[in-house]
């Protein structure tokens, strides 16, 4: 089976991008870490991960200011291609700031940063993420973060519950998040965003093993990718 | 230009900070934390510089979804 190549981006601050990437190689992607000056992902990429960390010491708004790092453009470029992007976390928070996917992460409603496993339920099975996970299914996954409260108006909300861009909720209040939102994908349903970290939910040996559901599902739909253009 | 929540926004942050000066026995009724952004422009006109900062406003400065802004333009400095 081939090993399709993933690029994990690399941000002054990221923390979460080695996690990623040998959690990814564990799922079978050849997964490779790209320096955000990079002005383009390496040949033959089929997937993207934006880790989670702190980009740019979350200066200005969490996210903010890695929208213009050189090999966004290389991102944008790769998502409308139809290209899968996945953003955990801080990686969430940038594809929101850079208009990748709806709504913004804004600071936790109580003001505390959560660090623990939560459950998340799987609000729409099928997509690139979720192909592996059935309607409803409650995975355990552990969150870690201050601004993870995501918002979006009424107006927005609705268009997006009825488009299905919802794709992941908190089965418990977490942060504050409109509706108990945890992850959403964009209208075309090849990028993602989820604030929970899949790639620290690999192994079984350090707890629950859920988040390698949606790695795999997203090393699946790579690995099509890949096919599709060799 | 100023940055602040969005009328209607929740703001832990304001909410937080109401909470201490209420505690240090201020009759705060309402707190909202905001930002400043000192620039300085190169403009021909406070009109264009102006424009200018509205727009890096729209682009970077502020996240439309959430926040409002106010732009002051101050004398010339040339």
């Amino acid at each position: 089976m081939i090993q399709p190549r993933v690029a994990v981006l690399r941000f002054p601050g990221s923390n979460d991008d080695r996690d990623a990437v040998w959690a990814l190689g564990a799922l079978g992607a050849d997964a490779r870490l790209v320096w955000h000056a990079e002005e383009e992902l390496p040949e033959g990429t089929a997937a993207v991960v934006l880790p989670g960390g702190f980009s740019y010491g979350d200066y200005l708004r969490c996210g903010a200011l890695a929208r213009s790092a050189n090999v966004m453009d290389a991102v944008r470029a790769f998502a409308a291609d139809g290209g899968p992007v996945l953003g955990i976390c801080n990686g969430f928070q940038i594809l929101c700031e850079a208009g990748l996917l709806p709504g913004v992460l804004r600071r936790n409603r109580d003001l505390e940063f959560v660090c623990r496993d939560v459950a998340v339920r799987v609000e729409r099975a099928g997509t690139l993420l979720t192909s592996r996970c059935a309607d409803g299914q409650l995975l355990t996954i552990p969150v870690k973060h201050g601004e993870g409260c995501w918002y979006a108006d009424e107006e927005l909300v609705e268009e997006l519950e009825a488009a299905g861009q919802i794709v992941l909720r908190y089965a418990e209040d977490c942060n504050g998040s409109v509706r108990d939102v945890a992850g959403v994908c964009n209208e075309t349903g090849n990028v993602f965003g989820l604030m929970p970290h899949p790639e620290h939910a690999v192994d079984p040996l350090l707890g629950p093993a859920d988040g390698a559901l949606l790695l795999a599902a997203l090393v699946d739909a790579a690995r099509e990718r890949a096919l599709a253009a060799a | 230009m100023l940055v602040r929540p969005k009328a209607g926004i929740l703001d832990p942050e304001g909410e937080a900070v109401r909470g201490s000066l209420r505690k240090l026995g201020f009759g705060v009724g309402g707190a909202r934390v905001g930002r400043l952004v000192d620039l300085e422009v190169d403009a021909a006109t406070p009109q264009e510089a102006r424009a200018q900062v509205e727009r890096m406003c729209q682009q970077l400065l502020a996240n439309p979804l959430v926040e409002s802004f106010e732009i002051e333009i101050e004398g010339d400095a040339a």
